[in-house]
């Protein structure tokens, strides 16, 4: 039984949370240099553009990518042969949002009762913490800035079990059409299908932790992937919505067995900065 | 694609020049809200009180910052969503409001009365917060201070880009972008 201390899971979730609201990924910078290349209308290019260019001012300057920091999703694979000592993970955690959102001055987003008073925690906890049971005896720690924007547009259906992958394209693409330019396109696209109604999202979520690229293990799905992401990019939605040939980055699909009743279908999205960080410990 | 250089608050012959697609760059006076602003702002007004900031003529910025670090003037400072402040707008816009600047699209109501009000709206590009930081000069919260970001706060830009999504003449430049670059009919629901 390996021992880590909560004080470490602190410190490493404050600096995951620094590096992820600053720093583009470079899996997804290069995607989004990329799109500049195959972008048909020229306002697009010039977004993609300024995009690019507030990477580099965000990195250069040590200012957030974006000011909405989000909600700190936190994906947390524990090891089932670690123990952890001096604390409860889930406060060390949070310790660890309060410490990275405080000084790194990120804005506090989140409002402790979601129809009350709506009253700002002031220390954008607590976060939404997910966690894994996972064979070995390492902490893969997985952070997520997500912002309100994209997640606004998150969508869930259940569809007839017979509806088939049809019915998963259309309700992706129709979710990305509604939404126009709130979730900040050119997008990254999650889509979770079957399990029940949380797992499909859980899953939707959970893919946008993966690189641009990464296409699925399973060929059915990998070939859907990109199915889908044709599909997004011909409805001309665009870079900010203006209209363009660039409406997103990468689609992601997780899938998992489901009921014989059931064909649930999640989709999740991120918005161009796709800001994810993660660590070992 | 130049930029038309548009100097604050808003006149009515400005906004007779500026369509859909254009980029602006806006020097002058900026003044930010978000939702709990606005609410704040129009429950006083229908009180018949007088408004913290003169709205006539002025624009708003839906922005919620970062808290600045040491030495700078303001954070990370994009737009947000617009259409979350589409039940606010008409009357802002009725109040005086002549500008907005946020991100995405507007519902009907509010697309019509921006041409019904002689009035703009334009994105900014969103998720560019640093980027933005550079062109605003100065900044002064003026009202509602305990909503912390969202507090109202008078904004001094220089050369602050934004585009022309919804123009006095009724046009809306995503519904006409997104036909423009379609290249198959969408999916029926």
């Amino acid at each position: 039984m390996r021992e880590i201390e909560a004080g470490v899971i602190t410190e490493a979730v404050a600096k995951l949370a620094v590096e992820a609201t600053h720093f583009l990924p470079e899996d997804v910078e290069g995607a989004i240099r990329g799109a500049r290349e195959t972008e048909q209308s020229p306002l697009g290019v010039q977004i993609i553009d300024e995009i690019l260019e507030n990477a580099e001012i965000a990195r250069e300057q040590m200012l957030p990518l974006c000011q909405d920091t989000g909600t700190a999703v936190v994906h947390l694979e524990l090891g089932q042969d670690v123990h952890i000592t001096g604390g409860f993970i889930m406060d060390a955690v949070n310790a660890g949002i309060e410490k990275g959102y405080g000084d790194g001055y990120l804005r506090k987003s989140i409002v402790a009762h979601p129809f009350g008073e709506r009253k700002n925690t002031g220390t954008n906890t607590p976060g939404v913490i997910h966690t894994e049971i996972v064979p070995g005896d390492k902490i893969h720690i997985g952070f997520m800035p997500k912002g309100g924007g994209c997640e606004n547009m998150s969508r869930y259906q259940n569809f007839l079990p017979g509806a088939g992958r049809e019915a998963v394209i259309k309700f992706v693409c129709e979710t990305v059409d509604q939404s126009g330019g709130n979730p900040c396109p050119p997008l990254v696209i999650g889509v979770g299908v079957g399990g029940t109604a949380e797992k499909a999202m859980t899953m939707a979520k959970h893919s946008l932790f993966r690189k641009i690229g990464q296409r699925s293990e399973d060929p059915e799905v990998s070939i859907l992937e990109k199915t889908l992401l044709d599909a997004v990019n011909a409805l001309g939605v665009g870079p900010q919505a203006v209209g363009g040939s660039t409406t997103a980055l990468d689609v992601f699909v997780e899938t998992y067995p489901t009921h014989i009743t059931a064909l649930p279908v999640a989709v999740n999205i991120q918005c161009h900065s796709a800001r994810t960080k993660h660590t070992v410990l | 694609m130049e930029s038309k250089e548009i100097n604050l608050p808003l006149t009515d012959k400005a906004i007779d020049g500026l369509q859909i697609g254009d980029r602006v760059e806006y020097s002058g006076i900026l003044y930010t809200a978000r939702d709990a602003a606005h609410k704040r702002l129009i429950t006083l007004a229908d009180a018949g009180n007088e408004l913290p900031v003169a709205l006539q003529g002025q624009v708003i910025y839906y922005v919620g910052p970062t808290p600045p670090r040491p030495g700078r003037v303001i954070g990370s400072a994009g737009p947000t969503t617009a259409m979350r402040l589409d039940p606010y707008t008409p009357r802002m816009l009725e109040l005086g409001v002549k500008g907005i600047i946020g991100k995405g699209g507007r519902g009907p109501v509010v697309r019509e009365a921006i041409q019904k009000h002689h009035a703009i709206y334009c994105i900014a590009v969103g998720g560019t917060g640093a980027l933005l930081n550079r062109h605003i000069k100065n900044v002064e919260v003026v009202a509602f201070e305990d909503l912390g970001t969202e507090a109202i706060r008078r904004l001094e830009v220089d050369h602050f880009p934004a585009i022309v999504v919804n123009d006095a003449y009724g046009g809306d430049l995503l519904e006409a972008g997104k036909a423009e670059y379609r290249t198959k009919a969408p999916p029926s629901p």
